[in-house]
């Protein structure tokens, strides 16, 4: 077992409605995996699942040697797993920079510690200069990145982002793709992305993997995903341009 | 904290300290009861301003504060500096239970502030049929000479209770101060902002809101004590009363919810404009009955309309207090 994550015929249903079906997928540590799909498609779903939020029907959730499918959200983030909403939920009352001192409280021993690591963060997301604002004030691009850097605070080995680089101007998503892959280079983050914004993922992932009605229908580099004519076929339409 | 707020505080302390040896009686009676409502309303605000969990039943700790102290002084003449800690466990364990019972099974927002309204109810018809203290009938503690001071029993002047509740409200405002800078300020207001993001920062929801209610119940059961001892009667009618727990939000809704001062600012405005107004009323020999609780909702009314977030915050801004 030397995948970071690794999930074995793992199901999901909403009342009846089958939302995951028997997925099975294995992340390698230092890797960028993006996970593509249309909507409906059970992205989310599987992010929940991995995340703790919900809870599996079936199948095994692995995670650093140990299995985590029922634990509690925060003892998933304990084991090592940061996570992003895909509709932010920001500390709205508290200031960009105590948002993220939450976040490193999870590993600091003191929120001395958890300031001076908390400012780091919000400088490598850019948010440096708004540390004071309250977190409502912010647009909904700098919000994106403020779950991202709360997540990061955490100092997660896995990194869970939903969605962060929608309604990112693309030199927005650039520079937000080049901050994952120094992080990635720098210290071995590996990271799992749902996404839609294709030049982020071509930009980014190692490998891409494709979720069509709940099932992974393909699995490749993102050069050859995007020739894959299932995955034209069912997501990105036959004259997709990258 | 910056230095002019600092200043302030010291400046508030030390007139807080002289102030019986410049005052009467009446004077005095007062600053207590500004005092015993600055203290409950730290309480409360800990549990609903810090960790946004909204109760209108804390009359409920102050009633079996009371009550178990002032029936452990009435049946064995054990003192409440023992008793306090009857009332504390007592508090504790029926938060725990209210808390425990709401979130781990998922009762929150409006049900869960219903359920701690049930509880209080519960306690109030519960102790009004409570033979062995005193039922409906009430329970009556023996009043000591008011001149000699026994502070081992808390039996003695205004002045004495006048200190004790002042170190009680310099202690709570301390210990709030204190969380709110530290690690369960941090997570109570994450969880209170959006307790799905903070479970996800690696917050235990379910531990912290027990604190957090705990807290707050132990802290009320204080003041419980001290009113058994200072008033030396207890109704089940009047200290279970929703009234009462509503004396007790209204301080930290109108100084502040969530702010340290606020709970403060908001028992002496209310106090002081409630007594004037009663002592107006009376000096114009006219006959109006509850005029306390009109003034209170016309207060209440105004700051809700004007300052929703209390008039604290505005003040601090107006006086450059804040950072």
């Amino acid at each position: 077992m030397s995948a970071l994550l690794r999930l074995h015929n793992v199901s999901k249903s909403f009342r009846g409605l089958s939302a995951v079906t028997s997925v099975s997928l294995a992340v390698e540590p230092g890797a960028i995996v993006a996970l593509i799909g249309p909507n409906g498609a059970g992205k989310t779903t599987l992010f929940n699942l991995v995340a703790g939020a919900l809870r599996p029907d079936s199948g095994e959730i692995h995670f650093n040697g140990a299995r985590i499918d029922g634990l509690r959200p925060d003892q998933v983030c304990g084991a090592g797993i940061g996570r992003t909403f895909q509709i932010v939920k920001p500390f709205a009352g508290l200031s960009v920079l105590d948002n993220v001192v939450v976040g490193a409280l999870k590993r600091a021993t003191g929120v001395a510690e958890a300031k001076r690591h908390g400012a780091n963060i919000i400088a490598q997301l850019g948010l440096r200069p708004k540390g004071d604002w309250p977190a409502s004030a912010l647009t909904l691009p700098d919000q994106k990145r403020l779950e991202v850097a709360r997540a990061l605070a955490t100092r997660p080995k896995l990194l869970l982002l939903d969605e962060v680089m929608a309604g990112l101007r693309p030199t927005e998503c650039d520079e937000m793709v080049a901050l994952f892959r120094e992080i990635n280079r720098r210290e071995g983050l590996t990271i799992l992305l749902v996404e839609h914004v294709m030049r982020a993922i071509m930009a980014l992932a190692h490998s891409v993997l494709v979720l069509h009605h709940g099932e992974v229908i393909a699995q490749d580099a993102p050069a050859q995903v995007v020739r894959n004519p299932s995955v034209l076929d069912c997501y990105l339409g036959e004259d997709t341009e990258l | 904290m910056n230095p002019r707020a600092a200043y302030l505080l010291a400046a508030l302390g030390a007139l807080l300290l002289v102030l019986p040896f410049v005052a009467d009686s009446y004077l005095i009676s007062l600053a207590t009861l500004i005092l015993y409502l600055a203290y409950t309303g730290q309480a409360w605000n800990l549990m609903m301003g810090f960790a946004g969990q909204l109760s209108l039943g804390h009359a409920l700790y102050l009633g079996v504060g009371a009550y178990g102290a002032a029936a452990l002084y009435h049946h064995f003449g054990i003192g409440p500096w023992a008793g306090m800690w009857l009332a504390i466990a007592l508090c504790v364990s029926l938060a725990a239970s209210l808390g425990f019972l709401a979130f781990r099974y998922g009762i929150s927002g409006v049900y869960f502030t219903l359920l701690t309204i049930a509880f209080a109810e519960f306690a109030r018809i519960g102790f009004d049929h409570f033979n062995w203290v005193g039922g409906s009938g009430g329970l009556f503690l023996k009043v000591a000479q008011r001149d000699q001071i026994d502070i081992f029993n808390l039996r003695g002047t205004p002045v004495m209770f006048y200190y004790v509740m002042l170190a009680l409200a310099a202690g709570a405002f301390a210990l709030c101060a204190w969380c709110l800078q530290s690690r369960p300020g941090y997570y109570w207001r994450a969880i209170r902002e959006n307790e799905e993001a903070a479970e996800a920062l690696g917050i235990d929801a379910l531990r912290w809101k027990m604190l957090a209610i705990v807290s707050s119940a132990a802290m009320t059961a204080l003041a419980g004590v001290f009113w058994a001892f200072y008033y030396n009667n207890l109704f089940p009618e009047q200290i279970f009363s929703i009234g009462r727990s509503i004396e007790i939000i209204l301080g930290p809704i109108i100084g502040g919810i969530g702010t340290l001062a606020g709970p403060i600012l908001g028992a002496a405005l209310l106090t002081l404009i409630a007594d004037g107004a009663t002592e107006l009323v009376a000096a114009l020999g006219w006959d109006v009955p509850g005029v306390k609780q009109l003034i209170y909702g016309i207060i209440l009314f105004a700051v809700v309309v004007f300052l929703p977030q209390g008039i604290w915050p505005a003040l601090a801004r107006k006086l450059n207090l804040s950072k």
